[in-house]
């Protein structure tokens, strides 16, 4: 008899009576079968995406930075909106898998490894960004610390756009640590399932010769621990740096101290939004509804409209601290913001930010598989031009009146961000094929406190008297 | 690595492994290990490990990271090349913070995560011996090792009354060695002939 508690009151995370052989046989079963039809045309169309991608942003290194809409006003177009939005959606990863481990939330498991996945991708398409926003691309090494014939010239350690290069790069290498730790020991599992000699070399490879001893795990849940206790600071520091490069200049509208609050929490409601999008999807297609279940998804709609509506605080909160500090130009950047000539933009951003997961408060909603989809993209949409509308609607009128601008994408700004989102798909759908979508030992590890099976019989221990639990458990062997 | 013969037993419940586990600590047979297909709360405390002192590692490298970063930061804005921001100290402190933040996070990360394969003994192209195939999907294996050949039938019928359900004798290689996990080694062919 199993004696580790959980209240009955609590729903199920596994579903369907699983056993730890079918936990095992559910994850791999798409990993050890051919793609399906719907696979080899979502890859190949996100290869397509990716290519074009590829072409803008050879054409863009090729004729120069010209070919973007940007100028001399607007420094600061889609690429710098584009770069802060798949940072933001990369933040719902790590917090999935450092934050709720240490707040020891269960439903964490089933939702981990695909979140892990996508934090990564999503900075790998971050980081595209910054670096050809640069330019001269061949040159991006500078921005490294390394000792050169200039000097040594070393980069300014002051600038919050260094940081930024120290604080991506750490988050990437963080979470891929962290992520890969946790594969180790589920492609060991798909290793000694493997009946293909490649497979079982290619994953013998992958898996580091894990093979599970009791010193071996005991030592992985420190490694979890602590990295866990890293990121958790890590995954903060990382938005707030990226919001220091705005908050540390002295243009109004981005000169404010609500910033890196603000981004967080941004971060986090984009990065649930597109855990949501891709694993209402991923449940579907791969028939894991009963290891993602409406609970988790519920669950992560909880955190949208929490953060949802602390985003919606911090927009009002700007607007109040810009008519309150009584500085004319702060007054009138806001002013343009909400009615100048980028108004749809504003009010996109509010409908899609504010007003939208306000329908979360309701459990049918939150509940419901169709709405959610439709709701996680609506609320993208709303961070993209939450971003756009910081930078470009704070750039487009400065100072001089005679330099005041109005700013549009060309095609190569639009193919560069298309191509990204080539390359995060491509990457996804490599990822839900070849690699446990679900973090297998992790769930085998929730499975008897969590699985419906198992809490139906704690029900049974629960309406059970003093007595008679004692006589059951000192007669089980 | 030497070759050794050890007596293996599964079971499939965790529930039965524990008390399996206590039988065996205390039958006086040799223990080679524990293979589980999950983290086992509690089997490492049943076996008599002392707690992983990975954190002390993860520790220690990042203290070298804050020093690095501090350090290195200091010297380039003081000493080696001192440029004036704005009128700013060339010591500014606060602004430093950040970086040396991250590289304490990354020095940490990055040094725990190899001092954790070192002592784990995983890598690329490591190979081990694995007892059963199912000890990374269902399965929890008590391995035995064999150090008196007379003993062998003993030690097996003792698994057996522990609740294993199935138990075997095994000739492996205890340790680790370079290998290729779609090729069987020499003395397992051995073996089968």
């Amino acid at each position: 008899m199993h004696l580790k508690y959980e209240s009955f009151v609590r729903e199920a995370l596994i579903n369907g009576d699983k056993t730890y052989g079918q936990v095992t046989e559910d994850i791999c079963r798409p990993i050890e079968q051919k793609p399906s039809k719907l696979w080899y045309m979502g890859f190949a169309f996100s290869l397509l995406l990716l290519s074009f991608g590829a072409f803008s942003v050879f054409w863009e290194v090729y004729w120069g930075i010209g070919t973007w809409g940007i100028n001399r006003t607007v420094g600061w177009g889609w690429d710098i909106t584009n770069f802060v939005w798949w940072v933001g959606i990369g933040h719902a990863g790590t917090l999935i898998s450092a934050i709720l481990l240490l707040f020891r939330q269960g439903w964490r498991t089933g939702v981990n490894r695909a979140a892990e996945a996508m934090t990564i991708f999503a900075v790998m398409c971050a980081g595209q960004f910054p670096i050809f926003h640069m330019g001269r691309v061949w040159n991006a090494f500078y921005v490294l610390p390394y000792p050169n014939t200039r000097g040594s010239l070393w980069p300014n350690f002051n600038s919050a756009l260094l940081w930024d290069v120290f604080a991506i790069s750490t988050y990437f290498t963080v979470s891929l640590l962290f992520w890969y730790s946790g594969l180790v020991p589920d492609f060991a599992t798909i290793r000694d399932r493997a009946k293909t000699k490649l497979r079982k070399r290619l994953y013998g490879l992958a898996s580091f010769g894990w093979t599970g001893t009791a010193k071996n795990w005991q030592r992985f849940e420190s490694l979890c621990l602590v990295l866990a206790g890293l990121s958790t600071p890590l995954v903060l520091s990382v938005h707030t740096i990226v919001s220091f490069d705005f908050a540390t200049s002295v243009i109004p509208g981005w000169h404010a101290t609500i910033f890196p609050p603000y981004f967080v929490a941004g971060a986090v409601f984009s990065g649930f939004a597109m855990v949501n999008t891709l694993l209402v999807l991923v449940r579907k297609i791969f028939r894991l509804e009963d290891y993602i279940t409406i609970g988790h998804i519920e669950a992560m709609n909880k955190v949208i409209v929490l953060t949802g509506s602390i985003v919606g605080v911090a927009y009002l909160t700007e607007l109040f601290m810009a008519w309150y500090s009584q500085v004319v130009y702060e007054q009138q950047a806001f002013k343009w913001r909400v009615l100048g000539p980028y108004w749809w933009s504003y009010w996109a951003m509010m409908a899609c930010n504010v007003v939208s997961p306000q329908f979360f408060w309701f459990k049918k909603l939150r509940r419901n598989i169709v709405f959610t989809f439709i709701l996680s993209i609506v609320v993208n949409i709303g961070m993209w031009f939450e971003r756009f509308v910081i930078i470009v609607t704070s750039l487009y009128r400065d100072y001089l009146p005679s330099s005041w601008t109005y700013y549009s994408p060309t095609w190569t700004e639009l193919g560069f961000y298309i191509g990204t989102f080539g390359l995060f798909f491509t990457c996804f759908f490599l990822f839900a094929k070849y690699f446990p979508v679900i973090a297998i030992a992790e769930i085998k590890f929730t499975l008897k406190t969590s699985g419906d099976n198992y809490k139906r019989e704690m029900k049974r221990l629960d309406e059970m008297s003093v007595p008679e639990f004692i006589h059951e458990v000192e007669h089980a062997h | 690595m030497a070759i050794k013969k050890f007596a293996v037993a599964c079971y499939d419940d965790e529930a039965v492994l524990f008390p399996a586990v206590e039988k065996v600590r205390h039958s006086g047979y040799k223990l080679h290990d524990v293979y589980t297909p999950f983290p086992v709360h509690g089997l490492d405390v049943a076996l008599g490990h002392k707690e992983s002192d990975l954190h002390v590692a993860g520790f220690c490298f990042g203290i070298t990271g804050t020093a690095t970063a501090l350090s290195f930061m200091s010297w380039v804005f003081t000493k080696d090349w001192s440029i004036n921001y704005g009128g700013k100290p060339f010591f500014a402190l606060p602004a430093f913070i950040p970086i040396t933040f991250e590289l304490t996070v990354m020095f940490a990360a990055v040094g725990m995560v190899l001092t954790y394969c070192y002592l784990n003994q995983i890598m690329p192209g490591v190979k081990k011996h694995i007892f059963h195939p199912r000890q990374t999907d269902d399965l929890f294996v008590v391995a035995i090792e064999i150090t008196d050949p007379a003993a062998e039938l003993e030690i097996i019928d003792f698994l057996k009354t522990t609740g294993a359900t199935e138990t075997n004798v095994q000739v492996a290689e205890e340790g680790w060695w370079y290998g290729r996990w779609d090729k069987e080694e020499e003395y397992q062919k051995q073996q089968l002939a």
